[in-house]
């Protein structure tokens, strides 16, 4: 397409439309998919509640225990920095909150754009760092599958293309604009079928691990 | 006025100082991102021309370019030129009308052949050629019968150079850009609704200089003017770097002079030269006077998603897509999550107990 404007208003409008619809199918297919089988009757005793452990396990795991931290500092310092900096930048960025306000009319207030903008060239730093260390580590290297490598480039892209976008390097900006939103587009179709779906997932995973050893009376 | 005066007499005759003349043509260099050594040049060469004949059309149009143009301030430079300039052809200005108006037109054509340069505001429909006529001359046919002795076209303002309102959605009149149509002449777009009256004077000043036309973007818009976003040349951009934004147009924020990027500008995806040269002689221009910049001098400018809705916010139909999306994907997911039941189930049905001694016997 050699007209930005067009370029810009395609992604804007049907393209974003077609991503969105994706997303949300995809979401509620793998979300389906994982509940309505439902769980294998447990005819024991339970010695144990499982909705307290299960929601305390959620918050629980986000700390590293002394084992893992130990065994890969790296990839949970450089991990958390750039989880917590894409999240900033994408939840706390005035242009994103507009666009979430005029997706669900809920607004919050943001912080201004300089924050962000360092915020958004350390998550760039920490996923470089993690494509790295991916690379050189061996036994990464070796358990890395084609769809390890998809995530991380089309995360780097989002935030990179912002940060092309914000710093209005790619000229004109309707077309700086347009990939911007063209590569989060990629990745909302990308989300349910790949392991971003992580994002959600891992709501489930943990409230259960956290179930299961609450209804068996372990501390979780 | 004399056919063969020049333009440096026409000005001295209406009291324009050689100060004012060179003060201009050195602001004009400047902003055609031109060498200052070009200064005396442009000075020395605007000063000898004769009358240029220009054709203007007008077609689909609101004539708010011409207004622009002539009723920006009173006396300027740049209206002095326009009207050193032969408009041999003018529907809104000119004295002739019916057969003599277009009468004028064909001996122009006639008399500059080759030589003549054809200015147009206005898009041309072309759903049906009766929907916008001149003396009983559909805009086509006018419009291609004037391009013939062309030197060069110059199409002002939006509906010219991008279709404009006409061509907004749904464009019932089937209008386009005067560059749709005209593929054999050199063309040059100064969109803008109105655009800048010095933008025009100054690519015409230019094309009169060098003989033809200047540098151009993708859009065919003349660099020196477009080659700029307003959000770069905002007063109000350091606001925007702050993260300090109005959020309606009487609350503090706007009071203080805050970015209007929350009340829908569009500054940053526009280019023009209007937080530079500014309207009224350099009085204000929109975002100064506390309204967002609505991106006027770009493309579908109408159709990209309203006036006050942020540039970020998509343009679709998000809450319609989302509602058919989230029914779809319940129907989606509640048919794979029943299918994986009973998957299940038929597999637990299926299932036969092995005792130790039955597998041992198949070992």
């Amino acid at each position: 397409m050699k007209d930005p404007m067009a370029f810009l208003l395609w992604v804007k409008g049907p393209a974003f439309d077609l991503a969105l619809a994706v997303f949300i199918i995809g979401i509620l297919l793998r979300i389906l998919e994982i509940l309505l089988p439902g769980r294998a009757p447990n005819y024991a005793e339970p010695r144990g509640g499982e909705w307290g452990p299960g929601f305390r396990t959620i918050v629980s795991r986000s700390m590293a225990d002394s084992g893992t931290f130990q065994r890969a500092a790296f990839n949970v310092i450089v991990g958390y920095i750039w989880h917590l900096g894409f999240l900033i930048s994408l939840l706390l960025f005035v242009p994103h909150i507009a666009v979430f306000a005029s997706l669900s009319g809920m607004s919050w207030p943001g912080l201004p754009n300089p924050v962000i903008d360092g915020v958004t060239v350390i998550t760039l730093g920490a996923l470089l760092g993690m494509l790295v260390h991916r690379l050189r580590h061996p036994v990464m290297r070796f358990l890395s599958t084609f769809e390890d490598y998809l995530t991380w480039g089309v995360v780097f892209a989002v935030v990179f293309s912002g940060y092309l976008a914000y710093h209005r390097i790619i000229n004109p900006y309707p077309l700086a604009l347009g990939l911007h939103l063209l590569m989060v587009e990629v990745m909302l179709i990308l989300f349910p079928f790949t392991k971003l779906m992580h994002a959600i997932t891992f709501l489930f995973s943990r409230w259960y691990t956290g179930a299961i050893a609450g209804r068996k009376g372990v501390e979780s | 006025m004399s056919e063969s005066m020049t333009l440096g007499e026409s000005l001295r005759r209406r009291g324009i100082s050689r100060r004012s003349f060179l003060k201009y043509c050195a602001t004009m260099t400047s902003l055609m991102a031109l060498s200052p050594a070009m200064g005396p040049v442009v000075a020395a060469t605007l000063e000898r021309i004769r009358r240029p004949s220009v054709i203007w059309l007008s077609f689909q149009e609101c004539t708010g370019c011409t207004e622009s143009l002539t009723r920006s301030h009173n006396p300027s430079l740049e209206g002095l030129i326009f009207d050193f300039l032969s408009l041999d052809y003018h529907h809104t200005l000119q004295a002739a009308s019916g057969e003599a108006a277009e009468q004028a037109r064909e001996e122009a054509m006639r008399e500059n052949a080759g030589k003549y340069l054809v200015v147009v505001d206005g898009s041309v429909p072309l759903a049906n050629k009766g929907y916008s006529t001149i003396a009983g001359k559909s805009n086509l046919d006018i419009l291609q019968e004037t391009l013939t002795g062309a030197a060069a076209v110059v199409a002002v303002g939006t509906c010219a150079a991008f279709g404009g309102l006409p061509k907004a959605k749904p464009n019932p009149t089937g209008a386009v850009a005067i560059a749709d149509i005209v593929k054999d002449k050199p063309i040059i777009n100064i969109p803008g609704c109105p655009p800048v009256p010095v933008v025009i004077t100054g690519t015409l000043a230019h094309y009169l200089v060098f003989g033809r036309l200047p540098e151009m973007d993708q859009y065919r818009r003349p660099k020196a003017f477009f080659g700029t976003s307003i959000h770069d040349r905002c007063y109000r951009r350091p606001f925007y770097d702050k993260g300090l934004f109005a959020e309606s147009f009487d609350d503090e924020g706007a009071r203080k002079g805050w970015c209007l990027y929350q009340l829908g500008c569009k500054g940053p995806m526009t280019y023009n030269a209007c937080a530079v040269l500014k309207w009224n002689d350099g009085t204000s221009w929109p975002v100064e006077s506390g309204h967002g910049c609505l991106g006027c001098s770009e493309p579908e400018f109408w159709d990209a998603g309203g006036f006050y809705r942020e540039l970020s916010v998509p343009i679709g139909q998000s809450t319609r897509t989302t509602a058919y999306a989230a029914v779809a994907g319940l129907v989606v997911g509640g048919a794979v999550g029943f299918m994986a039941r009973t998957h299940r189930d038929t597999a637990k049905r299926a299932h036969e107990p092995v005792s130790v001694d039955q597998l041992e016997q198949k070992l």
